[in-house]
């Protein structure tokens, strides 16, 4: 059997009956089984559903029926996302035993459209930090180099995919969460718009920020996913009505022409030279392909990381208010109430999600609600007009994904502002609201993948995923 | 020192939070030194910004207050009820509330 499956080799693979979905999702189970102990990934299996999917593909291609666009791709899902009758934790002893009744929307149009789930993955704890080194469960190690990071939060969704456990994979990007890790592991990455994909059933960490969104080895296959997911939902009040279109057809068009904005605030100190090296190269691609480079400034980039760190922790205290013991997850007896409240979550979450709660209540709380979250909301405000300034004068932006390639498992947790300022490139284009994505574009010191990062406006999927196509196309990967 | 231990404690307290000695302090100088950091965000004038809650353009969540209110079926309470630590269906059972 083939070592990496694209989406569209699946669907030949089985309409000619060189596969079956269901032989497919044993040899994905195959290599979990025999992967998954060292990069501890996958956090949960749900054979039985996979299973019961694959049986539904094989009768469509047995009739000969017409398959739906991911017929029998086997599919990873980030266990902040709920999937119904299958645990999802979010990484928090909080959620140990927690089985959602129901599924979210992306999992549930995915399905729809032929996906085989094969398990949830591992992740920081509630989607909060930059390497899954914050999971309940155990780090997840990068399938390039597994005494290293895979980068979080959805590192074991990376992982997973980097490591041919599954064809794509679900994460979800707060600050840079689908990105960062997809740069570390040297997979395709992206966040759709904000609005662009329903968030009903994801686990909230900051509502105005979270985006679902996917990874594959292709970006084709990445097109692939979003186009299944992407669209109005009424379960999600703030998923949009703007049409979504064909981004596969749209990934053919030439690129040649296209104005690209590369930002001088994002090649600043921190970065590694290594990585600055392949990105200036990954540039290069670009003016080969004969796309305009233009010099361009987006003067609040250095003001990001403080403005996540409130507006992201101030969300986060208000969303995680709900685990108090009394309608799901863990609960730790107390003859009061209150008590109960408090030991409950004393106990169940950890470090990382104790030290965000406590900033998020003090920066909402009186007397500091002004200086910090009304202030952090005006500077939002000035980082999204940088970004709309920009697309007055270029197609689309490209940065570096991460200052930095994957480092040591153990390196920077004892630091947490250090691990804050890992996402320095990613919140930006989070706190705008706007698509990114993030390619690979060659590896520093022989093994560690540096991921390119590229964003469009607002609904401009489809300009990005075709500048990220033919980045790759070209070789980007191999800078 | 932007915060100190006693803001620690009353944040905590707000939310709901049991803390061990050796977690307020280190919460304590850890949030001091990301409160210093984001400090930054005061060299900028943003006397003539309106702050931003959210990115959508109006036209774009209108609809978020408006929809229809249309009664839809939802036969979950008893997988809901399964969920929680202590049921005694059709309710969830808590600990007593009592004067704090």
């Amino acid at each position: 059997m083939a070592d990496t499956w694209t989406i569209d080799g699946v669907r030949t693979a089985l309409t000619t009956k060189k596969v079956s979905a269901r032989e497919l999702a044993d040899e994905y189970f195959g290599r979990i089984h025999a992967r998954n102990q060292e990069l501890n990934a996958f956090l949960a299996l749900s054979p039985e559903r996979a299973h019961a999917q694959a049986a539904k593909v094989d009768s469509w291609v047995a009739a000969g029926k017409p398959l739906p666009p991911l017929a029998g791709v086997p599919l990873a899902v980030k266990d902040v996302i709920s999937t119904r009758g299958v645990k999802t934790t979010c990484g928090s002893k909080i959620l140990e035993n927690y089985v959602p009744p129901y599924d979210a929307t992306a999992v549930e149009r995915l399905e729809a459209a032929g996906a085989v789930l094969l398990g949830k993955t591992n992740c920081d704890e509630f989607a909060m930090g930059s390497s899954n080194e914050n999971s309940a469960y155990g780090a997840v190690r990068n399938p390039e180099a597994t005494d290293r990071v895979p980068g979080g939060s959805s590192g074991g969704s990376a992982a997973a995919v980097a490591a041919g456990l599954a064809v794509a994979a679900l994460g979800t990007d707060t600050g840079g969460s689908i990105r960062q890790p997809g740069a570390l592991c040297g997979v395709p990455a992206m966040m759709g718009s904000y609005g662009r994909v329903s968030r009903y059933g994801l686990i909230a960490f900051a509502s105005s920020l979270d985006r679902i969104g996917p990874f594959a080895t292709t970006v084709r296959d990445v097109a692939a996913i979003l186009q299944v997911m992407a669209g109005r939902d009424p379960n999600d009040s703030t998923s949009t009505t703007a049409p979504v279109p064909d981004y596969q057809a749209e990934l053919g068009k030439a690129v040649k022409g296209l104005r690209l904005g590369i930002p001088k605030e994002y090649f600043g100190a921190g970065m590694d030279d290594g990585v600055r090296k392949k990105i200036e190269a990954g540039i290069g691609v670009f003016r080969q392909l004969g796309c305009e480079l233009v010099d361009i400034a987006m003067p609040h980039t250095d003001y990001a990381i403080a403005t996540y760190y409130v507006i992201a922790t101030a969300e986060a205290s208000s969303n995680l208010a709900r685990y108090d013991g009394v309608r799901y997850g863990l609960r730790v007896d107390d003859p009061t109430l209150l008590g109960m409240y408090r030991k409950t979550r004393g106990v169940g979450f950890g470090p990382e999600v104790k030290r965000r709660i406590v900033l998020g209540t003090y920066v909402l709380s009186a007397g500091y609600w002004d200086a910090y979250y009304l202030k952090g909301q005006k500077v939002r405000a000035l980082i999204a007009q940088d970004f709309r300034d920009a697309f007055t004068k270029v197609d689309a932006i490209v940065t570096p994904t991460s200052p930095v390639p994957a480092f040591r498992l153990g390196e920077r947790t004892n630091d947490p502002l250090q691990m804050y300022l890992a996402d320095i490139y990613t919140v930006t284009g989070s706190l705008a609201g706007v698509p990114g994505i993030s390619v690979p574009c060659g590896k520093v010191c022989g093994k560690l993948p540096v991921g390119l990062q590229i964003f469009g406006p607002a609904f401009g999927e489809a300009c990005v995923l075709q500048l990220a196509h033919a980045f790759e196309q070209a070789g980007g990967a191999t800078v | 020192m932007k915060i100190s231990r006693a803001d620690v404690v009353r944040v905590a307290e707000l939310a709901y939070l049991d803390l061990r000695e050796d977690e307020l302090e280190m919460y304590r100088a850890q949030i001091d030194e990301i409160l210093e950091y984001i400090g930054k965000l005061n060299e900028l004038d943003t006397s003539a910004v309106e702050p931003m809650a959210q990115v959508l353009a109006d036209h774009q969540s209108a609809d978020a207050t408006l929809r229809e209110d249309v009664i839809v079926p939802c036969q979950t309470a008893g997988e809901i009820l399964r969920q929680a630590p202590d049921a005694a269906p059709p309710y969830f059972r808590a600990p007593k509330v009592i004067e704090r």
